[in-house]
This record gives structure tokens, sequence and C-alpha cells, in this order.
């Protein structure tokens, strides 16, 4: 039994509110649609600001702890509006444009990176029916929108016109090209069990046992994946602060900066929800919202990345390259080896 | 129309690639201070590395010629401002032989304590950065919570948390204060434990050893013609520590090890110093509980004025070996001051260190030669 009202149902009544207003005024009912879309654009673009704010609020309050800190303090109660803060601070800076920069190439990347993350925010099931776009290839068009961020950071790290921000770009476009292998792999195996790409129909498959009990190893090679995926310590090897100072994004100030942070928590957010869909059961839960349980699964993976972050050193590129190749992507193989065996021997 | 034929592998053309310098610093996160490293690369592979010291220097040894004696102490502190009473006590031995003044036991036990604290507390702050050259963050947190007890120590000694000027020529400035002794006593039985610590956080880590191992191998011979001396020595299986060698002040009067391993490596290194920590303690208990009563400044004359000669005073600092050669007119300042720093003799050695590492491992190196920059500028 719930006690909130399925929150497909409030989408369902606003929609239809939306399309009969615009039949009221005499318009056709498509227009009322593409408001709703567009509503529905902004409301996720604002969400996904929210979104990132939280993240980095509770990273820092995290870490902090972590190290015998306190963390922000000032700004509110406990710091909580520290970010809010932090934000006026990179949207009103100065944004400069080095001049060695390749200028055109330069602006670009950090919308080319933004909107990579943003694009997969449409897709994931947020609740039992809500998705703000639904697909039946969804876990296919995930993976896939992810790909250009990529490019974005390898444009950001040529066109800087910095040493250190090319070889970032150059290390980053490695890493992230090594470990999609690893990461497309681990969910085969989800795949093959769930026989659907559609990502509601994966948690609605997990209705009694979530897969990571049925594929704990692939799992750990998801997890592992993700945290590269996303540049995350210990594999934050493109941007490596002591090493390269920022990598890709040395020469990046301002609200271009902002663009590439909002990215990074994009990203993890992104890949730490397509975690809790394929593997904690995603909306499943008892007595309290599907969205409460989707977040609160989430949230522990994200835990997962900050404890991973703030505890482990790096990893040098060449060994990185071995993990990825030599280790996690043979494990994957012999995943889907085994999760395919078990089928046909059920069968 | 025919293609025309793909060319065998083996005589297509090679891919043209030139190498890429990379001037690393002198502002740059893993320099520790203004030094630059100009890096060849070829790739993520280091061709060759060539230090460039400098941007820090001061003119430390000509500024001697303008002081009196006792006028330059405080600025020693400025050499290596991790272990700044190690360099007063090279200066003071030098000027003490340079007059010939022999120091009270007790203030030679006083400058053994806080020399041991200053080495504890610097090998603190290197065990964090350390950990932060290689990407773990948290280490430098928890170093740093205890090397704040170590300056609360110095505080409450001398008034000062990082530029001591606490020793005197003949002895030091002032007798350890009412509960100083209880307050350090305390801080050793915290710190018994903390070694583990740092191991669960650090060489328990199976990335950390993978970046450590056999990185940045330092051959004896080489870091011998090189005069490499101090914990980066004896990581490469020497035993040289003039604690224990060429024994000065009360050290002969403790029981402590002269740590070493035999690999070479950065991990070396890395456990040389970290044990290192718990002799530096284990000398520090030994020094409170033999604690002498007497004086702890020797009888000098207001105006100190060495006779017409020479002298060159080292000890162990917490680098290496720290000298001071003083050459006296019989005036009350210098003519002539040389400062022998363990920090540039330790970096020689970089550029046969870093080639053909990759640039990952520049910093791990650098960091594990733990050097300060100031010290290598004067």
């Amino acid at each position: 039994m719930r006690l909130f009202p399925e929150t497909a149902e409030w989408i369902r009544i606003s929609r239809e509110w939306l399309v009969g207003l615009a039949s009221s005024l005499g318009l056709a009912p498509v227009v009322g649609e593409a408001v709703g879309a567009v509503v529905l654009m902004l409301a996720l673009f604002g969400l996904c600001a929210v979104i990132v704010m939280v993240l980095v609020y509770g990273e820092r309050k995290i870490s902090a702890h972590m190290q015998a800190r306190l963390g922000p303090m000032r700004v509110g109660w406990h710091g909580a509006l520290q970010l809010i803060a932090d934000t006026i601070k990179l949207v009103i800076k100065e944004s400069e444009i080095p001049s060695a920069a390749e200028r055109g190439l330069y602006r670009a990347a950090p919308y080319l990176v933004f909107v990579a993350g943003f694009l997969a925010l449409i897709a994931l099931p947020w609740d039992r029916g809500v998705a703000p776009v639904q697909l039946n290839v969804g876990l296919l068009y995930l993976l896939a929108v992810g790909t250009p961020g990529v490019l974005g950071i390898l444009i950001a790290g040529w066109s800087s016109g910095n040493k250190y921000s090319l070889l970032g770009g150059l290390r980053s476009a490695a890493q992230m090209i090594s470990f999609e292998v690893p990461l497309v792999l681990s969910l085969l195996g989800v795949v093959m069990l769930a026989q659907t790409l559609d990502l509601q129909g994966l948690v609605a498959a997990q209705a009694r046992v979530p897969y990571i009990l049925l594929q704990p190893i692939g799992f750990l090679v998801f997890l592992t994946s993700a945290v590269a995926e996303t540049n995350r310590n210990p594999f934050d090897i493109p941007e490596a602060e002591s090493e390269l100072t920022a990598g890709f994004h040395t020469e990046y100030g301002g609200i271009r900066f902002a663009y590439f942070y909002l990215a990074e928590y994009v990203n993890m957010f992104v890949l730490s929800m397509l975690g809790a869909t394929l593997f904690f059961g995603g909306w499943h839960g008892p007595w309290l919202p599907g969205w409460f349980w989707m977040m609160a699964k989430t949230g522990v993976i994200l835990f997962l990345f900050y404890w991973f972050r703030w505890t482990f050193p790096r990893l040098r590129s060449d060994q990185l390259m071995d993990l990825s190749w030599k280790v996690l992507t043979p494990l994957a193989f012999i995943n889907i080896l085994v999760t395919g065996l078990v089928l046909v021997l059920i069968q | 129309m025919n293609p025309s034929p793909m060319p065998p592998l083996d005589q297509a053309p090679a891919l043209a690639t030139e190498t890429l310098t990379l001037n690393m610093g002198p502002q740059h996160p893993s320099t520790h201070g203004a030094m630059r490293l100009i890096l060849k690369l070829d790739g993520e592979r280091v061709v060759s590395a060539q230090p460039d010291f400098g941007y820090v220097h001061r003119g430390m040894e000509k500024m001697a010629e303008a002081l009196t004696y006792p006028q330059y102490i405080y600025l020693t502190d400025r050499l290596d401002y991790l272990s700044s009473i190690l360099n007063e006590w090279s200066f003071c031995l030098a000027c003490e032989t340079l007059a010939g003044i022999q120091v009270p036991r007790r203030a030679e036990y006083l400058r053994v304590i806080t020399g041991e604290l200053c080495r504890l507390s610097s090998h603190l702050v290197w065990l964090g950065s350390m950990g932060m050259d290689l990407g773990a963050f948290t280490p430098l947190t928890y170093t740093f919570r205890e090397r704040e007890m170590i300056l609360d120590l110095f505080d409450l000694l001398c008034g000062q948390r990082m530029t001591f000027n606490y020793l005197r020529i003949g002895g030091v400035s002032r007798d350890l204060p009412a509960g100083f002794a209880d307050q350090a006593r305390k801080f050793l039985r915290y710190f018994e434990r903390l070694p583990d610590v740092y191991d669960q956080i650090l060489s328990d880590n199976a990335i950390f050893l993978q970046r450590m191992r056999g990185v940045g191998v330092l051959d004896p011979a080489i870091a011998r013609s090189h005069a490499v001396t101090g914990p980066s020595l004896r990581g490469s299986g020497m035993a040289l520590d003039l604690r224990r060698s060429e024994p000065y002040s009360a050290y002969p009067e403790f029981q402590f090890d002269v740590v070493t391993r035999a690999d070479g490596d950065a991990l070396a290194r890395y456990q040389v110093r970290v044990e290192e920590m718990k002799q530096s303690a284990r000398i520090v208990a030994q020094a409170l509980d033999g604690l002498p009563e007497g004086e702890v400044q020797a009888k000098v004359p207001r105006v100190f004025k060495p006779p017409v000669g020479e002298a060159y005073a080292r000890v162990e600092s917490s680098r290496g070996i720290q000298g001071f050669y003083l050459a006296s007119d019989g005036t009350v300042k210098p003519t002539r001051c040389r400062i022998r720093v363990p920090s540039f003799a330790n970096l020689s050695v970089l550029p046969k260190l870093l080639a053909g590492v990759k640039v990952a491992d520049v910093v791990a190196i650098l960091g594990s030669l733990d050097f300060i920059v100031p010290e290598i500028d004067r």
C-alpha cells in the first residue's frame, strides 16, 4: 500500500490540464503538448542545477567529515547556502579566453560536455511509469548520448592552447574510450536477464530480486567503469590536480568552468541512477513513493563515488589501461558467458 | 580505376612525432614551492628533465656578512622552514665550534627534544603531501591534525609555530615552561598508534603500493656520487645518519635505530620516513625522562666575538645533512657564511631518476625525495 499518489498520475493530470487549457483557448491540442515539452525541459534544467548543488554540498560535507574537518559552515545553516553563493560567484565572474586558445572550439567545448550528460537525464526512470521521455531502447540511448562528452573534453584540452590541458584531454580520451567497453559489457548481463532495453521494463523485472544479487560481478565492473567514466578519483587522471594542475579545464574559468563542473556531477548522477535502476531495483520499495526509493538508491551509489574519491590515491595512466583491458573487460566477458550458460541451462 | 595497393605495415611511413617541452612550475602544485622542472616529453614518457632553481633566492649567505652572529639565528629558520630548529642547531654548533663554547647538558637535551619534535612534524607534513601528490587528499588533513599538536607544544615553548628562533649560541633561549613535559608525553602516547593509521590509509592500499613500488629507484652508487643524504640515502640501503655516525650533542645517550631500506625506490624512502617518525618519538620520550637539571645557557659574552678562524658544523636535518661553514675575522660579523643544504644535493639526482619515467611518476619521485625549495634557493 502506498501513502502517496503515484507521480505518474500527477504528470498525466497536469498534461491533460495543459491540453485542455489549449483547447479551451481555441488552440490545437499539439500546442498544449509543445508547451508541456518546453516546460518539462526547463524543469529538467532547473532540476539538474538543484541536483548538482545538492551533490556538491553533499560531497563537501561528506569529504569534510571524512577528513576531520567541518566543511562549509558560514553561509546559512551548516553552510547550506554555500552552493548558491558559489554559483553566483561563478556566474558573475569574468570569463577570459586565453590568447593561445582556438576561440570557437574553446567556447563550444563546455556546452558539448554538459549536453551529453543532460540528454541522459531525459530517459531515466524517476518513478514508476515516469520518465520525461519513454523509450523502448532507453538503455541503448543512455549509453549512446554519453559518448559525445569525451569529444567535448578532447576539444577543450586541445583548444585551450595549454600543454597540461592537451595532456589531460588526450588522457581523458584514452581513458573514457577504454572504460566505455567494460561499462557496456557489464550491463549486458542485466539485459540478458530482463530481455529488454526499456529502463522501465528493466526495473519492473526486478520486482522480487534486485539484479545486484544475480549480477554481483556485473555491478562491480559497472561501478569501477562508472567511476573511471566520470573521471573521478582514483581514476581522475585527466584532471590529476598534482600532475596536470587541472587537466583539460586548466584554462577555463567563470561560467564555462561551471559547465564542466555541472557536467561532472550530472554524469556522476546519471551513472549512479543507472546503477540504481539496473542493479538496485530502481523505484521498487515498500510504503514510500517510488521516487524516494529511486533517489535513496542513487544516493547509496553516489556515496560510494565520494568514498572512493576521498580515500584512494590516483592510478597511473598505464595502470589504468591495464585495469580496463586486462581485468575489467575479461571479467565482463566471463560474466556474460556465465549468465548466458545459466539462462540456457534453466530454460 | 585501380585503387593503389596498401603498403605493408612495416613499410608504412612512420608517424612523425616530436617531443613536447613542458615547464613544470615554477607555479605547480607538486613542485612544493617555486621550482621549475623543464620536462621533455614523448607522449606520457619523460625523455629528459632539468630542474631549475633560484625563484626564492634571498641571498641568505650574503646576508650573514651584514648581521652579527646572534642576529642571524632567526634567519636560519627561513631555510628549511619545516625543520627550523635543526637549521638553528647547525648554525649555533658552528658558532660554538668557532668560539669553543661548551653547551650545558640540559640545553643539549632541550635541543634534542625540540629538534626531534621538529623532525617529526616535518615528516608529518611530508607524509600528507606525499599522499596529496598521488591524489589521496585525506592523509594530508590527518597528518596536519597531528602536526598541529606539535606546533601547540612549540607555541607553549617559544610563542612561535613555524620560525621558532629558540636556540642561542651556547644554549637555548628559555627552559621548558610548566606543563610542557606532560603535554609532550600526552602527544607521544597519542602518536604511538598513528603510524598504523597511516598504514591503513596509505601503505596498505594496493593503488599506493602500485604507484610507489619500483618507481624512481636510486642506485646507492649514484646516491653516493651525488652526495644524497638523509632518508633518501637510507632508502637506498646506506646507513649514514650523523646522529649515529658522527654523534653530536646528547645523541650518544639515546637508544634509537638508524632506519634503512635496501630497495631504493619511492616506497623504500616512504617506509624509512614513516619508521623515522617512530624513532624520533622514541628519542623525545627518552630525553623527557632523562632530562638533567641545570642551566640552559652557557656563559657567552654579551657581544659575541669569536676568535679568527673558520668552522664547519653539520647536523642530521629532516632531509639530510645540513651544515654551516663560518669564517670569522674576530669581529661581531662573519666574513663568510656558506650553507650546505640537503635538498639541493638530493635533487641533483633528478635528471637521472626522471629520464624514461611516466609523467605521473615524476610527481611520485619528487614527493618521495622530500625537498624544500627555500632551502635550495637560500
